[in-house]
């Protein structure tokens, strides 16, 4: 009933905006991130006199590989109202495992296969064990953190992997003036778009995610899509580890700590809903990079990285705010 | 529509010592619908006072005014001889008035003592840091104390979730005559209660009234009405249609006074040849929900499930489109046993639903107008892995087209829409489909007038088109205007079955409500 005349008053608030054209709740959803985004970099570019140089930006888009790779996969796992925190310890078992079977094997696809295998093995394992038993994510996550890194450290014995030949080729080589880190994103960015918005999966990720139940009574399994997204994290995950180990050319056991942190906000910066059923990938990608400027300038300038932590921890704040106040703002209208 | 029995003659001063509760000329609208009309009541201290109504006549929004959650457009409230104007009437009321709710919100992991007390905990001490320490010996003390009064052989420090839903219904009883009020109202208490429950809360009623408590008793059982009522407030559609002593009133009477309206804005359903037996139902049960269901639905064939709120209609739908499990009995299609154990199973076999909660589970709000309606048919539009948006659009803009929803693009958010619209997008969801059968839970419930017979209208389309239609409502005269045959249900049995032209609002009604 309030319903309707929710139309009649959307439909004056859409005139009144256009009239007005100052509407902050709806241009900040619709182009909120982009603007912040640009507004970062002029910034940026203001502050440092080494932001804009070909070599510091190169260094940008490396240093944001890795992260915007793990964003994407938890794109779709925030989608269907999820959380995943075990990102940073799941990567470093993946990384790990792939750089001891390229030392074993001294082969790049085995240890690319192998590594992807772990996050397919940990995705199924999350995925299964939050569907089955229906435990929250964050729970079953936050076990898979300290059981991964667990893990990691027991086969390592906590000392890193060296020796690894041309493995690290994945993370520091290039093609032409290209870093091979970067089309490896590039290509996974593409994949993750297409899966979420031409194919039947996506779909029906954004169906479970905005109403399960609407959902299975369209004749959808909802656990199912569920697991397949957390194996598709999964798999983002192991490339990701791959990506970095090869990078810092080694297996770190230590490596992405805290990592999730990053993904997670460049994924809700990037205007993806905590509360599930709406978000982008493009989104996402301008988030980590949005993340990834806010890295690189306050490097720059020789901030420390305690205040380094303190800034990314206020960032993540005022994007859930501004997502929920927008939203409530546009409700408010409506009543 | 006129006043009934005896309701004495009352001069209208301002207070009024006769009544400790009085309303006069009630209205309340929400947009679109007006749910009270100058609506009465008058309860006097010491009596019970037995409001009765079909499903949707207003009798909970009025309780919700008497609670507080609502407040009135128009009318007067007089409560214990005292005006209540607009803005101290929630908290005046909230002293005088406790209410038990037909739905049970208990604090599951709280104890018996601590759900009773919840909110007006005793203390250690009345002022200073002891005022923030709850006195959890007093509190078990007092419950215990309470539960020997009445009877009861419960422990104070049980946890609620330890109970079963009768003994919560008690508690909840228990909790409103905990709170000394003057006015109890009791929205249907015995709906989960057992025979032996049922009696003690009768003398627990007794022992209120003797203390000059008065009681509005909300129930639809009609021995209840007899054995409880002192005095009898009949409403229908918002509006106060008559009041009397219990002792002026028949079963017939009542009934007559509850469906007695004059059908309207109902578009009937045009005669359509009828086929075969498409869906049949044999001793379907569902333990503890509904027993032995029978039922069958023809090709192009209007089945109406009538029944009062909780007589098991919804539940038995549920289990024919696999969102409940069945637990014994056979469902077949076209004669043929099929098992349905998801709603994946059910589609697969040509049945759909369109639930009764179009928010909950029929759309996914945040998302636009076209993915809703294409949904349950992805599959039609991805002939390899991708979706065709191409097809995907044509195919949604001929829905839009066909059932005339109202939006300005498929990409519109379906949340933005209104309720008549939603509940078409509902219905196109399922239209691309190879239907048999289609259930239909409620299919009008809160949508406007002309969003109604345009629904009513595409029902008796998709029955021409030889669709088996099994549709729920608590609507008298949209059961009684679009079935072809009307199966009652009552408490969670199959109480009856009318051909259309057996079926009038009195025999219906005497079958929802048990009666003979």
């Amino acid at each position: 009933m309030s319903i309707e005349t929710a139309t009649k008053s959307e439909k004056q608030g859409a005139k009144a905006s256009l009239l007005s054209n100052v509407n902050f709740a709806q241009i900040y959803r619709k182009y909120g991130t982009v603007l912040i985004f640009i507004g970062i970099c002029i910034l940026a570019s203001l502050l440092s006199p080494t932001f804009l140089t070909e070599a510091n930006l190169t260094n940008v888009l490396r240093q944001v590989v890795v992260v915007s790779l793990l964003a994407c996969g938890v794109t779709f796992i925030i989608i269907l109202g999820h959380i995943d925190v075990s990102l940073g310890s799941v990567l470093a078992l993946c990384g790990v495992i792939a750089t001891s079977v390229m030392v074993m094997t001294g082969s790049v696809v085995l240890a690319v296969c192998a590594g992807t295998a772990v996050g397919v093995l940990t995705g199924l394992i999350n995925g299964f064990v939050i569907t089955f038993f229906r435990i929250p994510s964050f729970i079953m996550t936050l076990a898979m953190t300290t059981v991964a890194r667990g893990a990691v450290l027991l086969y390592t014995g906590g000392s890193p992997i060296t020796g690894l030949g041309d493995f690290k080729i994945i993370g520091q080589g290039s093609l032409g003036p290209v870093p091979i880190s970067v089309l490896i994103l590039v290509a996974f960015v593409i994949l993750s778009w297409v899966l979420l918005n031409k194919t039947k999966f996506g779909r029906y990720v954004y169906a479970v995610g905005g109403n399960e139940r609407a959902s299975r009574a369209s004749g959808i399994n909802p656990d199912s899509i569920v697991v397949k997204a957390f194996i598709l994290n999964g798999i983002l995950c192991g490339v990701a580890g791959i990506v970095l180990m090869s990078r810092i050319n080694s297996g770190q056991p230590a490596g992405g700590v805290g990592y999730e942190f990053d993904a997670i906000t460049a994924v809700v910066v990037g205007g993806t809903s905590l509360m599930g059923g709406t978000g982008t990938i493009t989104g996402t990608i301008i988030g980590a990079m949005i993340i990834g400027v806010i890295n690189n300038i306050l490097n720059l300038l020789n901030v420390s990285s305690y205040w380094q932590q303190i800034i990314k921890g206020l960032i993540i704040a005022i994007a859930v705010i501004l997502d929920v106040w927008t939203k409530s703002a546009r409700n408010k209208k409506k009543a | 529509m006129t006043s009934v029995g005896g309701a004495p003659a009352t001069s209208f001063a301002a207070a009024n010592d006769e009544y400790v509760l009085e309303m006069r000329g009630i209205t309340k609208s929400f947009p679109g619908v007006r749910a009270l009309d100058g609506m009465n009541l008058r309860v006097r201290p010491g009596s019970v006072h037995v409001l009765v109504g079909e499903n949707g006549a207003g009798k909970s929004t009025l309780m919700k005014i008497l609670s507080g959650i609502y407040a009135i457009d128009e009318g007067e409230i007089f409560f214990q001889a005292e005006r209540l104007d607009h803005q101290n009437a929630a908290a005046a009321l909230e002293h005088g008035i406790s209410m038990i709710h037909q739905e049970l919100s208990p604090v599951l992991d709280m104890t018996i003592a601590e759900n009773i007390f919840l909110g007006r905990e005793p203390t250690i001490g009345r002022k200073g840091v002891l005022a923030s320490f709850v006195d959890f010996t007093q509190m078990n003390a007092e419950t215990q104390k309470l539960f020997e009064a009445l009877g009861l052989k419960y422990s104070a420090d049980t946890k609620m979730r330890d109970l079963s839903i009768a003994a919560m219904q008690l508690v909840e009883i228990v909790k409103a005559i905990s709170r000394a009020a003057s006015l109890v109202i009791m929205d249907e208490p015995t709906s989960a209660i057992s025979d032996t429950e049922v009696s003690m809360l009768f003398q627990q009623i007794a022992d209120l009234k003797a203390n000059g408590v008065a009681i509005i008793y909300i129930t639809h059982k009609m021995d209840e009405i007899f054995q409880v009522a002192d005095d009898i407030t009949v409403m229908r559609d918002g509006q106060f249609i008559a009041t009397g002593p219990s002792s002026s009133y028949t079963e017939a009477k009542l009934i007559s006074q509850m469906v007695g309206r004059t059908i309207s804005s109902i578009f009937p359903k045009e005669d359509v040849p009828i086929g075969d037996v498409v869906l049949s139902i044999e001793n379907v049960s569902r333990t503890g929900v509904f027993e032995d269901v029978n039922l069958t639905v023809r090709a192009g064939e209007i089945v109406g499930l009538a029944g009062l709120i909780g007589a098991g209609r919804t539940e038995v739908a549920r289990v024919i489109f696999g969102l409940d499990k069945c637990d014994a009995g056979t469902i077949r299609l076209n004669g043929t046993p099929i098992k349905i154990g998801s709603p994946t199973d059910a589609i697969r076999h040509g049945i759909a639903m369109v639930s009764e909660d179009r928010t909950a589970e029929g759309l996914v709000l945040c998302r636009p107008v076209g993915e809703n309606i294409s949904l349950a048919n992805l599959k039609k539009f991805a002939a390899g892995l991708f979706i065709s948006k191409r097809q995907e659009e044509t195919a949604a803009k001929r829905m839009i087209k066909l059932l005339q929803i109202k939006t300005p693009s498929t990409e519109m958010i379906a949340e933005n829409l209104s309720g008549g619209n939603q509940q078409k997008i509902v219905l196109a969801k399922w239209l691309p489909g190879d239907l048999k059968v289609l259930i239909l839970d409620e299919p009008t419930r809160g949508i406007d007038v002309g969003s109604k017979s345009e629904i009513h209208k595409l029902m008796t389309e998709f029955a021409r088109q030889g669709l088996a239609i099994l549709m729920i409502s608590s609507e008298l005269p949209e059961v009684l205007g679009m079935s072809d045959r009307v199966m009652v249900m009552s408490e969670g049995r199959v109480a009856g079955e009318l051909t259309r032209s057996e079926a009038t609002q009195e025999s219906v009604m005497r079958l929802a409500t048990g009666g003979h």
